[in-house]
């Protein structure tokens, strides 16, 4: 199936989608990767304001090159999301709506995502001159001494991701290979 | 002895940076629009075509193929016939990175201390290998090398008892653990042989040789052919969604070893497979 996911962003509106279906979203989301997901978690912990409302956010696992003069962003694709796992729990409980990267998650943020109605979905990883297209404004708006890992407010129009775990427990990287292997 | 100022290997190098991050070079295209006639699995097609897209729109030179633009990995081949001029060679490639990942826009993705990290903001320090090779010239190739799949990368001390077989698992097994962390489809680069130091450096130098090339000893061209087989019979398909299409190809190196040891070394590497030479 194909999604348009457009603001206000809810947990009821991710609840229909399925491992597999294809999601182009319009609004603003949130770019953080390895160092800004400790920050925030310590952040967290020491109940201090955090950058942006994780509630019903989307937080995409980027570190984009730096714009060409005249463009709002360099290229902005995936990084592996393994890697945010010791940190997204925390996010989930919290609220936070979807998690964008690429590749396998542990149990922990599989568990988390399903009793807090979340989804996580995958970009196109290596494509992040296409993904850069649906990127509109990027805006710097924490941890800027992080350089590429700083956290952005990023305007996107139809930034098209695929869903992966979906809220009823699917998983395609599960099922795309188990279907494809008993075609 | 020819001499060579050092300023026109970092000219060199900061171009090969630029260049590298926006184009591939033809064979390894070449392969993916193979890889795409032969792939039958509909949604593996879909995320084939946004690739060959990415490719295209990263050839117009705004937009880098990947937003990990990766560490510099440089191999020099320096003739003993040539006497360097003008400043030390590891000065003059660093500063053809620094001037190439920052005139070019490239994300800088090096931290100064692996574990209380801190970025060195120019993407230096490259990681530089020097060979001494016959003649007057120098090759330089430069690779820009992504972590997402360098992460998947695994080294194994086999013993001589697994043979060939122990050898074509764990590659194997390495690709399948990978999953679609390493953004398949890969290249797989295989270095058997050597010693702890050695096997890693053959995988490495394994990627950049041409996918339409083989191993020159006929039994490792069939293994290299029955390794992606055996990989792309493991359904995994690009970015893991499922399909035919892990691996683009695999390449082996190997070299001679101790009677005690077997090591493999399988270093992954994206379909962003980037390596461009030059010789000054
Ligand atoms: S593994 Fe390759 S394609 Fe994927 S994000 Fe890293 S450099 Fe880019």
């Amino acid at each position: 199936m194909e999604y348009r996911l457009t603001e206000p962003f809810t947990k009821e509106k991710v609840s229909a989608f399925r491992a597999g279906d294809q999601v182009l979203i319009t609004g603003t989301i949130y770019t953080a990767r390895d160092a800004a997901h400790q920050r925030i978690v310590e952040m967290i912990k020491r109940g201090e304001e955090l950058p942006f409302e994780i509630k019903n956010s989307i937080v995409y696992y980027a570190g984009p090159t730096p714009p060409k003069p005249g463009y709002p962003i360099g290229s902005a694709g995936p990084t592996t999301s393994y890697r945010m796992d010791p940190y997204a729990p925390v996010m989930l409980d919290l609220g936070q709506l979807m998690m964008i990267g690429k590749g396998q998650r542990s149990a922990e943020v599989k568990d988390a995502a399903l009793r807090n109605g979340a989804v996580y979905a995958a970009a196109i990883g290596g494509a992040a001159a296409v993904m850069a297209q649906s990127v509109k404004s990027a805006e710097v708006i924490a941890f800027e001494d992080l350089g590429a890992e700083a956290v952005r407010r990023l305007y996107v129009e139809d930034f098209p991701v695929t869903i992966v775990l979906d809220t009823a427990g699917g998983n395609l990287y599960e099922e795309g290979r188990a279907a494809y292997l008993s075609k | 002895m020819r001499e060579l100022n050092v300023s026109s290997i970092t000219d060199a190098v900061a171009s090969l940076c630029i260049e590298t991050n926006h184009h591939l070079d033809p064979v390894t295209e070449a392969c993916i629009e193979r890889r795409y006639a032969e792939e039958d699995w509909p949604v593996a097609k879909d995320v084939l075509d946004i690739i060959k897209h990415n490719i295209e729109i990263a050839g117009e030179g705004v937009f880098p193929l990947c937003q990990d633009t990766g560490m510099a990995c440089v191999f020099i081949e320096l003739g003993q016939d040539v006497h360097l001029t003008g400043g030390y060679l590891e000065d003059a490639v660093n500063e053809g990175v620094r001037r190439g990942y920052t005139d070019g826009y490239l994300r800088k993705a090096i931290v100064k201390d692996p574990i209380r990290r801190g970025n060195t903001g120019d993407n230096t320090p490259a990681d530089i290998n020097v060979e001494i090779v016959p003649g007057d010239q120098v090759k330089i190739i430069l690779a820009p090398k992504g972590f997402g799949s360098e992460n998947m990368s695994r080294i194994r001390m086999l013993p001589p008892a697994a043979g060939q077989e122990g050898v074509e698992d764990f590659v194997v097994s390495v690709c399948e653990s990978a999953g679609a962390n390493p953004c398949p489809p890969v290249v797989v680069g295989v270095g058997i042989g050597g010693n702890f130091h050695k096997a890693p450096l053959l995988a490495k130098k394994a990627l950049l040789v041409p996918l339409d090339q083989s191993h020159p000893d006929p039994y490792y061209a069939e293994m290299e052919d029955r390794l992606l087989e055996k990989i792309n019979a493991l359904g995994i398909g690009p970015q893991g969604f499922g399909g035919k299409t892990t691996a683009l190809k695999v390449n082996i190196l190997t070299m001679p070893t101790h009677i005690a040891g077997m090591p493999v070394a399988v270093n992954i590497n994206c379909h962003v497979s980037r390596h461009k030479e030059v010789i000054l």
